[in-house]
C-alpha cells in the first residue's frame, strides 16, 4: 500500500537521491527493462525540475551541502537485501531540507544546476555500481532478471510508523499539499483547502513515540471546509466512519472502501486532455491520503487498493469513458464477490471438517468470519457451544455474543483475565486475523497472542481463519514497530462511582496505552484455514508467491 | 456482673468482626488490605485468651478453634484469618511445652523411629494447668502484633537488592505490598513500571494514580495487553493473596496470564508477600478454591436481551504453578517457591491444619 503511495515521492528522490536507490525500486517494479525505465526517470526528472525552477528560489550552497550528503551516505548505504529502512531516512531527510531550502535566497542558472547535478549522479552511480559488482544481491548489476527470481522487495517505510521523525512529518504535510494543488484541475480556485493533518492528542509512552495517536474527539474533517471539492463526499463520510469507529473490522472496512471508490468512479469525468488510466489514479490520491489520515490503511485495505489500481491502469486507452467506468465497476463487484463473499463460504466449508459434536469452541472479540463459520456449522446440525472472550476497553465480543445468541447457540462470556480459568473447559480456539505476515506472524486485535500462548499451556489447538486477500509481505516480529494507537481516553472507567484516571492528562508521570494490534508468533498457532485450504502458518509466503505468478 | 460483661463485650466484638468479614468479601481487593485483617484477627484472639474463661491449655485451644472455624466460614477466601488462628495455636503449644519444661519437640513428625516408638504424641492431652500460661500467651501474641506491623517495611527493605535503573517493571492490579516496595525503590533509582488495569475490578488505575505521585513513570496498560508489551519488560513483580502450601499462588485473575507471558519472555517472575499469608491449603481443593463475584460487571444489565440465554462468569482469583515463579520476597527475606514447605512447618503445627 505504501508503495502506490508514495510514487510521488519516488520520483522527487529520484533528484535529489542517488539514482542506485532508484535502480532498486524501479528494478523491483520490472523486471528486466530497466534501460526504457531509465529513460522515463530522466524525463520526469525533468519535468519535476522545471516545476520546482519554477518557483525561482534554489540555493546553490544548500544544494550543494545535499549533494555531498547523499554521496556521503551513498557509499555507506548497505548493499545487502535490507537497504529499506536505512535508506528510507536518507532519501526522507535530502528531499525534506531541500523543501526546506526551497524558501531561499536566488540562484545559479538552472542550466548550470542540472549539469552538476547530472555529473554527480553519474559520478555517484558509477561508483555505487563498483560497490554492487562484490555486493551480495546482484540483482542491480544483471541486465535481465529472470522472472521466477525473487523480486527485492524494497519498499517505502510507511509514513504512520515516522512520527518522531520530524522531517518525514514535514513531508507528509508537503505531500498533502500538493495533493491538493493536482487535484485542483484547471482553473479552479480552491484556497487553503487540502487534506487536512491530523495532530497528535495525549502524551505518547515513550516506546510508541514513533506512531500517531489521534483522539475521537478531534476528527480530521473538522478542518476541511464546505465545499471541499478536492475529497468526494463519500469518501469523506467514510474517513469520518473510520475514525469514530462506526466501521470496523478489517473486511467490512475493505467493502465500505470498495464501495466509496465505486461511487468515486461513477461520479467521475475525463478532464480534456487526460487519459482515464492515469488520470483516475491521480484522483484517488488525495483521498487514500485522507482515509490514512483518518486511521491508518489495513493491510486488506492496501491490497484492494493495489488491486483498483492496477486495474485502472490496464484500462486500454483507446476505451470509451462509459465502458471503461463500467469495466472497473464490474472489477470491483467481483473482486468483493471472490475475495470476501465466497471466500468465507470456502473456509467455512472447510472450517466444519473440524467442528465436531459436542466441541466447546472459545473465540476472541468480534471476526465476521469465524462467526460466519459458527453460524453454518449452527445451520448444518452440529451440536457446541461457544465462549466467548472479551476485552476492554473495545469490547467488541459483546456484538459477537448478540449475533451468536440471535442464531440460537449456546454461549457463555467471560473477559480476558478470566482466560485460565475457563480454558481447561475448552476443547478448540477459532481466532480471526487482520492479517498474515510473511514471516508466519498472525496480526490480529490485541490480546490474540494471549489466547495463543494460554492455549497452548493448556494444549488446547488453535485455528486461525484468514482470507488469502489478508496475506501480505511485510515481516514483523514485535507489536512495537508497526501498531495502531487508539484514543487513550477509552481506558477510563468509572467504578462505584469513582474516575481514577479521570485527569490523567495533568499527572506528568502517567500515561495510557490503548493498543490496536499485536502479532501472534506461528509455533503458538496450530493451523491456518483459508479459501486455498488448510495450511500451516508457515506457508503463507508460498502463497503469496503463487498469487504473484498468477497476476 | 464484670464476668458476664466481659463475655458479652467479647462475643459483642466477635459477632461484629464475623460480620464485617462477611460484608467485604464482594467484589475483589477487600476494603481492606489483608496486613490489617491479620492485625485485627489477632488483636481479636488476644482479647479472647485474656477474656475468655480456660483453666488449661487444651479448653483454650478448643475455644480459639471454634471462633476460628465460625471466622473463616464467614469469609472462607480471606485466608488470613485462618492464618492467624493457626499462629496462635502453635503459640500455645510452644508455651504449654515450655512451661512443662519439655524440650522443644519442634519436629513431631520427622523420623519414622519416633512414630513408632512414642505410639503418638497423644500423652500431651494439654491438660496441666499453669499459671502463667495466660501471661506468656498474650506476651506471644503482641510479639506477633509487632511482627505484623514491620512486615510491610521489611519488605520494601529489600527493594533496592532487586530494582535496577532504568528498569521496566511490571505488575497487575493493586497491592499495598507492591506499592510500598515500588516506592521505596524510588527514592534512589529511576525506573519505569507499567501497571496491566485487570478487568472488571481496574484496580491498577488506583495503582497507577498513586505511583505516578510519586514520580514514577507510569503506563496503564489493558489486560490485552500484557503480552504484547511483555517482550520489553525487565522483571514481573506482583502481590498475591495467598501463598498455597506447594509454592503456588492463589491470585488476581489474569496472574496466570502474566506468569505465563513472563515465562515465555524468561522474564523473573517475583511475588512480595509477607508470612501471614503462607496458607496450608493446596490448590486441588476445587469447590473452595475459586471465589465468584456478581457478573453485571463482565455483562451488564443493559445488555437486556441476551441476557438470560448466557452465562457470563467473573472469577476472582487465579491459580498460578509453583514452576512459573522465580522468587518469593516475604518479611524475613527471599526465598525459592521449592522452599515453602519448610517454613510452612516452622509457622503451623501439622495438626492444625485442619481447623
Amino acid at each position: 500500500m505504501a508503495d502506490s503511495d508514495g510514487r510521488q515521492i519516488d520520483s522527487i528522490n529520484h533528484a535529489a537521491d542517488g539514482d542506485g536507490k532508484g535502480h532498486g525500486i524501479v528494478r523491483a517494479k520490472t523486471e528486466g527493462k530497466e534501460l526504457t525505465k531509465e529513460e522515463k526517470q530522466r524525463l520526469r526528472k525533468e519535468k519535476k525540475q522545471h516545476k520546482k525552477n519554477k518557483k525561482d528560489d534554489k540555493v546553490p550552497t544548500e544544494k550543494e551541502k545535499e549533494k555531498e550528503k547523499p554521496s556521503v551516505q551513498a557509499p555507506s548505504k548497505p548493499v545487502t537485501q535490507s537497504p529499506t529502512h536505512k535508506a528510507a531516512p536518507v532519501p526522507v531527510s535530502a528531499s525534506a531540507s531541500e523543501s526546506l531550502a526551497a524558501a531561499e535566497k536566488p540562484v545559479k542558472t538552472k542550466a548550470e544546476l542540472r549539469a552538476e547535478r547530472r555529473a554527480r549522479q553519474d559520478s555517484e552511480r558509477t561508483s555505487k555500481q563498483g560497490k554492487k559488482e562484490g555486493g551480495q544481491q546482484s540483482t542491480t548489476s544483471k541486465p535481465k532478471a529472470s522472472p521466477s527470481e525473487l523480486q527485492p522487495v524494497v519498499k517505502r517505510l510507511p509514513e504512520h510508523v515516522q512520527v518522531d521523525d520530524p522531517a518525514a512529518l514535514k513531508k507528509l504535510a508537503k505531500k498533502l499539499e500538493r495533493q491538493q494543488k493536482s487535484g485542483q484541475g484547471c482553473g479552479l480556485n480552491i484556497t487553503g483547502v487540502k487534506v487536512p493533518l491530523r495532530s497528535d492528542y495525549g502524551y505518547k509512552v515513550s516506546l510508541f513515540s514513533h506512531l500517531h495517536q489521534y483522539s475521537r474527539k478531534n476528527p480530521p474533517t473538522q478542518q476541511i471546509s464546505i465545499p471541499a471539492t478536492v475529497i468526494h463526499p463519500s469518501v469523506v463520510r467514510l474517513g469520518l466512519q473510520y475514525s469514530q469507529g462506526i466501521i470496523a473490522g478489517s473486511n467490512a472496512r475493505s467493502v465500505a472502501l470498495l464501495h466509496a471508490f465505486k461511487q468515486v468512479i461513477q461520479d467521475y469525468s475525463t478532464p480534456p486532455n487526460e487519459e482515464l488510466s492515469r488520470d483516475l489514479v491521480n484522483k484517488l490520491s488525495p483521498y487514500i491520503s485522507f482515509l490514512s489520515q483518518c486511521r491508518p490503511l489495513s493491510a486488506s485495505m492496501g491490497n484492494a487498493i493495489k488491486y483498483i489500481k492496477k486495474e485502472i491502469s490496464n484500462i486500454p486507452s483507446q476505451c470509451k469513458e462509459e465502458e471503461a467506468k463500467g469495466k472497473l465497476q464490474e472489477c470491483i463487484d467481483s473482486y468483493v464477490n471472490e475475495k470476501i463473499i465466497l471466500a468465507s463460504e470456502a473456509i467455512s466449508k472447510y472450517a466444519i471438517e473440524k467442528i465436531s459434536n459436542g466441541d466447546v469452541i472459545l473465540v476472541y472479540g468480534c471476526s465476521s468470519l469465524v462467526n460466519h463459520i459458527l453460524c453454518d456449522a449452527f445451520e448444518k446440525q452440529r451440536k457446541f457451544r461457544v465462549i466467548v472472550v472479551d476485552s476492554r476497553p473495545r469490547l467488541e465480543g459483546r456484538e459477537a455474543l448478540r449475533r451468536l445468541v440471535k442464531k440460537g447457540i449456546r454461549c457463555t462470556y467471560v473477559l480476558i483475565s478470566a482466560l485460565s480459568y475457563i480454558l481447561p473447559e475448552v476443547s478448540k480456539v477459532f481466532l480471526g486475523a487482520h492479517a498474515l505476515l510473511a514471516n508466519g506472524y498472525v496480526m490480529s486485535r490485541v490480546g490474540t497472542s494471549q489466547i495463543a500462548l494460554v492455549a497452548k499451556a493448556y494444549n488446547v489447538p488453535v485455528l486461525v481463519c484468514c482470507e488469502t486477500y489478508k496475506f501480505c509481505e511485510r515481516v514483523q516480529t514485535d507489536s512495537f514497530v508497526s501498531n495502531e494507537l487508539d484514543d487513550p481516553d477509552d481506558l477510563i472507567v468509572t467504578r462505584n462511582g469513582k474516575t481514577h484516571l479521570e485527569n490523567w492528562q495533568t499527572v506528568k508521570s502517567l500515561g495510557l496505552l490503548n493498543l490496536v494490534y499485536d502479532v501472534t508468533p506461528p509455533d503458538f498457532v496450530d493451523l491456518v484455514i483459508t479459501d486455498l485450504g488448510m495450511i500451516p502458518c508457515t506457508s503463507v509466503p508460498v502463497v503469496l508467491r503463487v498469487k504473484n505468478v498468477d497476476q | 456482673m464484670p464476668g458476664a460483661d466481659k463475655e458479652t463485650d467479647l462475643s459483642e466484638r466477635i459477632e461484629s468482626f464475623l460480620s464485617e468479614l462477611k460484608r467485604c468479601g464482594s467484589g475483589a481487593g477487600s476494603l481492606r488490605g489483608s496486613a490489617e485483617t491479620a492485625r485485627e484477627t489477632s488483636a481479636l484472639l488476644r482479647r479472647i485468651t485474656a477474656q475468655a474463661r480456660w483453666s488449661n491449655a487444651g479448653e483454650l485451644m478448643e475455644i480459639i478453634r471454634k471462633e476460628g472455624r465460625r471466622m473463616t466460614a464467614a469469609q472462607p477466601s480471606e485466608t488470613t484469618v485462618g492464618n492467624m488462628v493457626r499462629r496462635v495455636l502453635k503459640i500455645i503449644r510452644e508455651e504449654y511445652a515450655r512451661s512443662r519444661g519439655s524440650s522443644e519437640e519442634t519436629d513431631q513428625q520427622e523420623s519414622l523411629h519416633k512414630l513408632l516408638t512414642s505410639g503418638g504424641s497423644s500423652e500431651d492431652n494439654f491438660r496441666q494447668h499453669f499459671p502463667h500460661l495466660k501471661a506468656n500467651v498474650i506476651e506471644a501474641i503482641n510479639e506477633l502484633l509487632t511482627e505484623l506491623e514491620g512486615t510491610t517495611d521489611n519488605i520494601s527493605m529489600q527493594a533496592l537488592e532487586h530494582i535496577h535503573s532504568n528498569e521496566v517493571i511490571m505488575t497487575i492490579g493493586r497491592s499495598r505490598t507492591v506499592e510500598a516496595f515500588l516506592k521505596d525503590a524510588a527514592r534512589k533509582r529511576k525506573f519505569h513500571v507499567i501497571v496491566a488495569e485487570c478487568a472488571p475490578f481496574c484496580q491498577g488505575h488506583e495503582m497507577a494514580t498513586i505511583l505516578s505521585k510519586e514520580d514514577i513513570e507510569t503506563t496503564v496498560i489493558p489486560d490485552a495487553a500484557i503480552f504484547a508489551v511483555m517482550s520489553r519488560v525487565n522483571k514481573v513483580i506482583i502481590g498475591t493473596q495467598t501463598v498455597l502450601a506447594n509454592g503456588g499462588l492463589r491470585a488476581l485473575n489474569g496472574t496466570h496470564t502474566l506468569a505465563l507471558a513472563a515465562k515465555h519472555h524468561s522474564t523473573p517472575l517475583i511475588v512480595c508477600a509477607p508470612m501471614f499469608k503462607l496458607s496450608p491449603q493446596f490448590p486441588n481443593e476445587e469447590d473452595t478454591f475459586h471465589k465468584f463475584v456478581s457478573p453485571h460487571e463482565v455483562l451488564p444489565f443493559t445488555e437486556g436481551e441476551i441476557l438470560s440465554k448466557v452465562n457470563a462468569h467473573c472469577p476472582v482469583f487465579d491459580y498460578v504453578p509453583p514452576e512459573l515463579i522465580t522468587l518469593f520476597i516475604s518479611n524475613i527475606g527471599g526465598n525459592a517457591p521449592s522452599y515453602i514447605y519448610r517454613l510452612m512447618s516452622e509457622l503451623y503445627h501439622p495438626e492444625d491444619h485442619e481447623l
